[in-house]
């Protein structure tokens, strides 16, 4: 009987906080946040529990991307120092099991979104499932130094579902809140990459400072970071925020240049600058974001 | 026949925390459906014939 007592694979040292970890709490909590701040800039109000249960279904289904990311990233995320640690390579969670959370709370949060707002939210948190899974994670993330540009698509996406998960639409206005996450997320990975290149290398995926290298990589950020601040006025010019908005855009948009600009010009083996602008990358867009409801509640907008 | 090893301990208790959480999170959804049904019937429930 003793060969049968082997200890095997089972999912038996694993708790229940290490399945919350595999729902990548951090990157949810943005996607809460921005998802929320779509639901706050569509026009229109549906019952405020319904609304709360709606961003609880974005939230699962964002979760549920994550949970069947660290599925099909499992081997590189144990050679990567930032993912060692994660549930899969830690060796907590059998990569099966994984797979099936994820896709179990993939199809369980379309679900209750499409019960509690409407068909057009959820057929949309659907895609920005497939789309991170499917077209970044499984496609291009091994494949071009694009991965992350085009791949940004689908951290982007949550704000066009939370508004649609109020008006039934995904209009013009929604698409530009889509389209500054869209382009703050090339400076925003690749600011990590540039201090993090050695991981990326070592599991051999192709992020641009890796295949292209750091002085190409810093141009883009720095392209890239003009572009955003551009896109970040925008809301303003279409009616969706106010004076106040106009202010923090311009003033968070200046901040980004000159932080890109300092890793642009910053000597070879200066990782410093780099840092700080990934740092202020995330307050760029918890700041950006948080003025749109801020302007609302404090009466100075719509 | 990894079900049929026996567990130790620590691994029995970790196993009824994942199952509690799994329970937990069955409630949970079955309130949640339960609620919006509700909201999304609203008043509208006491029109229907009878």
């Amino acid at each position: 009987m003793s060969e049968i007592a082997i200890p095997t694979k089972s999912a038996s040292i694993a708790g229940p906080r290490d399945y919350f970890d595999l729902l990548k709490p951090r990157v949810m909590s943005l996607v809460i946040f921005t998802a929320f701040v779509g639901m706050v800039a569509a026009p229109g109000a549906v019952h405020p529990g319904l609304a709360a249960i709606s961003l609880f279904a974005i939230a699962v289904g964002a979760g549920a991307s994550g949970a069947l990311n660290m599925w099909w990233d499992a081997d590189i995320d144990a050679v990567m120092s930032r993912t060692a640690r994660r549930p899969i390579p830690a060796g907590l969670v059998p990569r099966a099991e994984a797979a099936a959370f994820g896709g179990f709370l993939s199809a369980l949060s379309v679900a209750l979104l499409a019960l509690s707002s409407n068909y057009v939210a959820a057929g949309l948190l659907a895609f920005t499932i497939f789309f991170y899974v499917v077209i970044y994670s499984i496609w291009l993330k091994r494949l071009t130094p694009q991965n992350i540009v085009i791949g940004g698509a689908a951290g982007a996406l949550p704000p066009v579902v939370g508004w649609a998960a109020i008006t039934g639409t995904a209009p013009l206005e929604a698409w530009i809140l889509f389209a500054i996450i869209f382009l703050w997320t090339p400076p925003h990975f690749w600011a990590l990459a540039l201090f993090k290149e050695g991981d990326y290398a070592r599991a051999g995926v192709p992020m641009m400072p890796v295949v292209k290298g750091a002085a190409s990589t810093r141009r883009q950020i720095f392209a890239y970071s003009i572009v955003l601040a551009l896109s970040g006025v925008a809301p303003f010019f279409v009616g969706m925020a106010g004076g106040l908005y106009l202010a923090a855009a311009l003033g968070l948009g200046a901040w980004f240049i000159v932080a890109a600009w300092r890793v642009l010009k910053a000597a070879a083996d200066d990782k410093k600058p780099a840092i700080d602008l990934f740092k202020f990358s995330i307050l760029y867009l918890f700041a950006l974001f948080a003025v749109i409801p801020a302007e609302r509640w404090l009466g100075l907008h719509g | 026949m990894a079900d049929l090893e026996l567990k130790s301990e620590d691994e029995t208790k970790l196993r009824n925390r994942r199952n509690l959480a799994i329970a937990l999170g069955l409630v949970a959804f079955v309130v949640l459906i339960f609620v919006v049904t509700i909201l999304r019937l609203g008043g509208a429930v006491a029109d229907r014939p009878l």
